[in-house]
């Protein structure tokens, strides 16, 4: 039986190694996806826009522009001449947010009275309004401290310095690459799965497969052992790219990690094949594979928090095995996370795999008699 | 009606630089008013003639007249009066008979009482009007060719262009299609029939044969049938093995070509050679050589040069053969749905023995064939390989047998070092006998200077002697042939046909269904499946005898066929 | 009898008739309602109901080594914001583990000689350590206990009767979205989404299906010309796309409650402007590929995962590196995702919406007039 399994696993990988197409999509897309993405999923804010409205021509008023102008953040200053422009500034999007300075400013602040500035920001993106409205805040703040303590009365404004554990600069390139690491991989793992099927059928070669002595349950296992050993030989690349190229470190146990990998790949193919013994044409296996992909991608930690998620989602998020993975990479990558942790979450994904990869040997079976 | 349909100068198309051209410096015209036959060897050139006429490639070189316009410049006018049917037909299998003509009508533009009476015409004329609402993909393969064709002539054309029409059809709706096309002939239109068997092609007044790109010959039939005159013989009445005295006449330098026909063997003879004498071939005794007409096949043969002789498995040690049935169907039913596909079939098959299951399509011959190869489970009864029953042990029932679907299916992109010891691998040949195996079929087969090229880029005669080594690598005691040669040219099928031959003498048994009643002839014995029953079974003479009428005298497996089924439905109907 | 002499009449019939086929396949294939239904349905679920940047809980570790009333009023403060979910413990191991674990967001530390520093004034008096595998939830929790320890100086200077103002305040307006939700901007992104999938996506496949299964050949016998072809494609899934937003803004409008402030007219336009360049991208994808796996695999990579990238969906594109801004002038869904921002949020912002329509017919030409070029009446 290990001897057919094996012809089986040997003839799956060089075919899809000698067709050019398959060998060009395989190999080239993870590689471009994993150094272009990596750097465009960024999660903090720069080159921002600003626009300022100084009403006031007091020196305060003009160090505190100069602080915000000056703000590393920042790229791009226009000054707009009134409050009427204000408007059409946002509206157009010619600016992220706005500072606006009033009249009485200096005389305020000179005066020792708590001057007002406003602040205005797009909320057509929320969430980087939030940010930016951290940034103009510690700006603020700093600003409130130094005048303090120029004075030389009253007490400085104390500020709480955060350290920052597990990525001290806050590089958003290391929290993006081991979540993108995450998600490729399990584009991959599905894309190599969700079609066997159908291409075997279209080669016509099927019914020669299945009149071998190869059980039905072999010809799954050899197609998944197949597929697995492929993501796993594209996510390694991937991952050598990220910590050698991207320069992200990995300071967990990478065998560990690899336990994970292979948990969610068992995971993703069983759901593939699932899909694919499903499917009666490629175009259903395809958008079948989208109808998966898209909803566990955006559950998955990658781009948004899961706490955020309400608790009944939460929950069915638990079966979204992209979600442990996303967690088990990032925990691997950049927090050395204890083994407990992992298998606290290894444990849901070899479940997910047990489920998804009978379910989808029963249906091959099912499907074929 | 004296100016040609088309008219062919010099014409040739190239894909792409460095390759032999798909067709060479080509001249030749296409009549109105008849059916012109397009045959020749697979990738000599036929579906590239017929789309360079469609216009749906343009010519690099020469001159193409499609009833006077130029493909090239004239597109617009091309598509209004020619009719084009290629090789899948052309059917969206997810819309209905109705929707699917619908579609064809409107791009062609026939509307209101005309649309109407055109479908009326079509419906009547190719029998779907029952049919009108099933969709395409459901339709057996003899319906959706008339489909298609009726697709085709929504808007009646000058020129119709069929590829390949009746590959996969079985003997019934291909004579029907025959009585459609001489209906268009009659009202005038030109037909080009593409197709590789020659035995369509004798029935056109005029045929066209391409070998590499090059036209061999052009004009009646008759005339070039007229080339082997003086040079066919039968041996009839021959006692033994006929497979054994057909391999020793082939081994003869005055015998050309030869194949089986029931209990006789067809000769073609070298140019002026004397006929083999009874005692030549060993024949038996009361064996007579009688000379027969020449056929059109004849004359193919004589121009592309005969075929490779003997096998190389003829050369293998004899093997042990098996005792009692080797395959047996015991009432086997297959039902999907309410539906019956097989109703309690039974037959056994000897050891060394070809057994061939014919029918039309759709009446249940697939599905007896695939429950008997393990594709399909039986509803009820059984079915046993080598006293092994398919249900209970398929795992080691299947070891026993190996499988050769249509048309040499293979990996295309493995290389044929690699195909070969994935097969050897998935029948579970341990490594050392694997390799043995692969490099005894190697050396059988000449594959050495093809070991490393992909399957799919080999010569057609390559990829079928692959097919067939994968198939008999873990030298099965059955081989399960589905249409082995459907589509294929004579020569390539000889040489088959010499290998299956081959290994029958050895004792291999053999199970094939094919549409093709040339295939038919090499089988000891046939089971016509009908309406889901095995409706008459004997040899093919028996079967020939079955159907011998005032009317046909001397019935042809086709003749015999088709006088069978018909006998049944008349039974039926009473 | 329609005859040469009525071209006009039978070019109508051809692009009918090639619609009509194209509509009935689509009714009959389930992955066309699985696409333009349920996967559309199911993705503004999400949007509106789970994916989220709004914080909704934030556990916080806080570690007090000896309590005192500072720090019990301090504990109150940092209670007091909103989503902090605070444990409290004397040892900060334990929330250090629960911070490698992903369990707590951040944690703040008390030390010993807590009331002593806050009373000094020092610069670092308390110790705050978050999870930067994160940064912008890190930035976050960072943000909030600024708030809650400047917050309760002020408390504590209060209750001592001091005057504490600091001279600046900032008075933060968030204009469109005052109450700062994430999702009333990724649910109308989100239709970008779905749109790219039905026009890239489904386009390239069904063309595709037409090349493999070699019904490509027999209708470029007959005399359809390309232009009709194209045409006869486009019409369905445009009214499938048009549909499926329909139903989108439907359901984002009075399920989620997404503010709409601009003209429907207007959206339907830039929806409109928009399909035709995701079924431009789907055409020229197929025309190129002629096979339904190389086709996917183009849409994924060049329609799909731009849009949630490179589009300004999620991630900011001005704080992309160069050259990824550059390079996502060319995605359609970046204009599209502006225009619905801005008609959702804004209203009918012109001097955006129109470099947005005209930005996506650009790209859509371009599509079109390769996918013209490519596609020709032969099978070469």
């Amino acid at each position: 039986m290990l001897r057919r399994l094996y012809a089986l696993i040997v003839k799956e990988l060089i075919a899809n190694w000698r067709d050019k197409q398959t060998r060009m999509v395989l190999t080239i897309s993870p590689i471009v996806q994993i150094l272009l993405f990596s750097f465009a999923a960024t999660q903090e804010v720069r080159n921002v826009s600003l626009a300022v409205v100084n009403q006031d021509w007091g020196g305060e008023a003009r160090e505190l522009v100069a602080r915000f102008e000056g703000a590393p953040t920042v790229t791009d200053v226009r000054h707009l001449r009134g409050v009427a422009e204000i408007a059409p500034t946002i509206d157009a999007r010619k600016a992220m947010m706005i500072l606006h300075i009033g009249p009485e400013f200096s005389r305020r602040v000179q005066e020792g009275k708590t001057a007002e500035v406003q602040l205005i920001l797009d909320g057509r993106h929320s969430n980087t309004a939030q940010i930016l409205q951290g940034y103009a805040t510690r700006i603020v703040e700093q600003f409130n401290g130094e005048l303090a303590a120029r004075r030389g009365g009253g007490r400085p404004a104390s500020l709480v310095v955060a350290r920052v554990w597990f990525n001290p600069n806050l590089e958003t390139l290391w929290s993006t690459v081991p979540g993108l690491f995450a998600i490729l991989t399990t584009v991959v793992g599905i894309m190599v799965s969700s079609l066997v099927v159908a291409r075997e059928r279209e080669l016509g070669t099927f019914e020669q497969l299945l009149v071998s002595p190869l059980s039905s349950l072999e010809i799954v296992a050899g197609k998944a052992t197949a597929a697995l050993l492929i993501a796993l030989a594209l996510s390694t690349i991937m991952l050598l790219l990220a910590a050698f190229v991207l320069r992200v470190p990995v300071i967990g146990s990478v065998p560990l990690l690899y336990l994970g990998i292979a948990a969610h790949l068992g995971a993703v193919i069983g759901l593939g094949l699932f899909i694919s013994s499903l499917a009666a044409t490629q175009q259903q296996a395809i958008i079948g594979a989208f109808t998966f992909m898209a909803p566990s991608f955006l559950l998955s930690g990658f781009a948004s928090p899961i706490e955020n998620m309400p608790g009944w989602l939460r929950a069915v998020n638990e079966l979204n095995p992209v979600r442990h993975f996303v967690l088990i990479s990032k925990g691997t990558f950049l927090k050395d996370i204890p083994a407990g942790v992992v298998i606290d979450h290894l444990w849901p994904l070899l479940a997910i795999a047990l489920v998804t990869l009978s379910a989808g040997a029963w249906l091959f079976r099912h499907k074929l008699h | 009606m004296d100016e040609p349909l088309v008219l062919i100068d010099g014409l040739t198309k190239r894909f792409g630089p460095g390759q032999r051209p798909a067709i060479e410096r080509l001249t030749t015209r296409i009549e109105p008013g008849r059916v012109t036959g397009l045959v020749g060897p697979d990738g000599a050139g036929k579906t590239t003639l017929l789309r360079l006429i469609a216009g749906l490639l343009l010519p690099d070189e020469g001159r193409l007249a499609v009833c006077g316009f130029n493909t090239a410049a004239d597109i617009g006018e091309i598509r209004r009066v020619v009719a084009y049917m290629p090789q899948r037909f052309g059917l969206y299998e997810d819309l209905t008979v109705l929707e699917n003509l619908t579609l064809y009508a409107d791009l062609r533009a026939v509307v209101g009482r005309e649309r109407q009476e055109a479908f009326e015409r079509l419906l009547t004329f190719t029998d779907l009007a029952r049919f009108s609402d099933r969709l395409a993909g459901a339709l057996s393969g003899g319906m959706k060719q008339k489909l298609g064709l009726a697709c085709a002539l929504v808007r009646k054309p000058r020129l119709l262009l069929l590829d390949e029409p009746s590959v996969g059809v079985d003997p019934i709706s291909r004579r029907e299609l025959w009585q459609m096309v001489y209906a268009l002939v009659d009202q005038g239109i030109g037909v080009v029939w593409s197709t590789a068997y020659l035995d369509e092609a004798e029935r056109c007044p005029e045929a066209l044969l391409l070998s590499e790109g090059r036209l061999l010959y052009g004009g009646p039939p008759t005339e070039l049938t007229h080339r082997a005159a003086g040079r066919t013989y039968a041996i009839r009445e021959m006692e033994g093995d006929r497979r054994a005295i057909l391999a020793r006449a082939l081994g003869r330098p005055e015998v050309m070509d030869g194949v089986i026909q029931g209990r006789s063997v067809r000769l073609l003879l070298a140019e002026g050679a004397e006929p083999p004498r009874p005692e030549n071939v060993e024949a038996g005794a009361h064996a007579q050589v009688v000379p027969v007409p020449p056929r059109f096949e004849d004359a193919f043969m004589i121009l592309l040069g005969g075929a490779r002789a003997n096998s190389p498995f003829a050369a293998l040690a004899r093997q042990n053969t098996v005792d009692g049935a080797v395959v047996e169907a015991s009432v086997l039913t297959r039902r999907f749905g309410r539906f019956v596909a097989a109703d309690r079939i039974s037959f056994s098959v000897r050891s060394g023995e070809i057994f061939g299951l014919l029918g039309p399509n759709g009446a249940g011959k697939s599905t007896t064939f695939k429950m008997l190869c393990g594709l399909l489970r039986p509803s009820s009864g059984t079915a046993w390989v080598t006293g092994v029953d398919l249900a209970t042990a398929p795992g080691l029932a299947r070891a026993r047998l190996g499988y050769m679907a249509q048309r040499f299916s293979l990996y295309a992109d493995l290389s044929v070092q690699q195909n070969l010891d994935f097969f050897a691998g998935i029948y579970g040949l341990s490594v050392r006998a694997g390799r043995e195996a692969t490099a005894r079929m190697v050396e059988t087969f000449d594959l050495t200077p093809y070991l490393a090229a992909s399957a799919g880029l080999l010569p057609l005669g390559f990829k079928q002697r692959l097919a067939l080594a994968c198939a008999v690598l873990h030298d099965p005691d059955v081989l399960f042939l589905d249409e082995p040669t459907s589509g294929v040219d004579p020569r390539t099928r000889r040489e088959f046909w010499a290998h299956i031959n081959a290994m029958v003498e050895r004792g291999v048994t053999v199970m094939v269904t094919t549409h093709f009643m040339e295939e038919a002839e090499y089988c000891d014995r046939i089971g016509l499946v009908y309406r889901g029953q095995l409706i008459a079974s004997g040899s093919p003479d028996e079967l020939k005898v079955q159907a011998r009428s005032a009317t046909a005298a001397d019935p042809t497996l086709e003749d015999a066929f088709i006088a069978l089924i018909e006998a049944y439905d008349r039974k039926a109907a009473a | 009898m329609i005859r040469r002499h009525d071209p006009g009449r039978a070019l109508g019939l051809r692009i009918w008739g090639l619609i009509r086929k194209e509509t009935r396949q689509v009714a009959r294939d389930p992955s066309s309602v699985l696409i333009a239904v349920v996967l559309p349905l199911l993705l503004l679920v999400l949007f509106g109901y789970g994916v989220s940047f709004d914080p909704r809980r934030i556990s916080i570790g806080l570690v007090v080594e000896q309590p005192t009333a500072e720090t019990g009023s301090f504990t109150t403060s940092l209670r007091s914001v909103r989503f902090f979910d605070v444990r409290t413990s004397r040892d900060r191991r334990a929330f250090e583990a629960a911070l490698v674990a992903g369990r707590l967001n951040g944690i703040v530390v008390l030390e010993a000689d807590f009331a002593g520093r806050a009373a000094r004034g020092d610069t670092a008096p308390i110790q705050v350590i978050v999870d930067g595998s994160d940064p912008n939830n890190a930035d976050l929790v960072r943000n909030y206990i600024q708030g809650a320890w400047a917050n309760w100086l002020e408390q504590e200077a209060l209750s001592l009767g001091q005057q504490t103002h600091p001279p600046v305040v900032l008075a933060p307006r968030v204009w469109f979205n005052p109450g700062v939700s994430s999702h009333h901007y990724l649910v109308p992104g989100s239709i970008a989404i779905i749109l790219t999938l039905i026009g890239a996506l489904l386009t390239a496949l069904v063309v595709a299906r037409e090349w493999e299964r070699g019904t490509m050949e027999a209708l470029l016998a007959t005399p359809v010309g390309v232009l009709e072809l194209l045409i006869g494609k486009l019409v369905p899934y445009f009214a499938l796309g048009l549909g499926a937003m329909a139903l989108s803004v439907a359901t984002a409008v009075l399920l989620f409650e997404v503010p709409f402030r601009g003209s429907f007219l207007l959206l339907a336009l830039v929806g409109a402007v928009f399909l035709f360049t995701a079924l431009g991208q789907g055409l020229l994808l197929s025309t190129v590929t002629r096979n339904q796996l190389a086709a996917s695999h183009g849409a994924l990579l060049s329609a799909f995962l731009p849009a949630f990238i490179f589009s300004g969906f999620v991630f900011e594109i001005n704080s992309m590196p160069w050259p990824l801004p550059w390079i996502s002038t060319v995605v359609p869904a970046r204009y599209f995702i502006s225009s619905l921002q801005t008609l959702f949020l804004a209203g009918n912002v012109t001097s955006v919406i129109g470099l947005d329509l005209l930005a996506m017919a650009l790209i859509g030409s371009v599509f079109f007039a390769l996918t013209a070029l490519k596609t020709k009446t032969r099978l070469e």
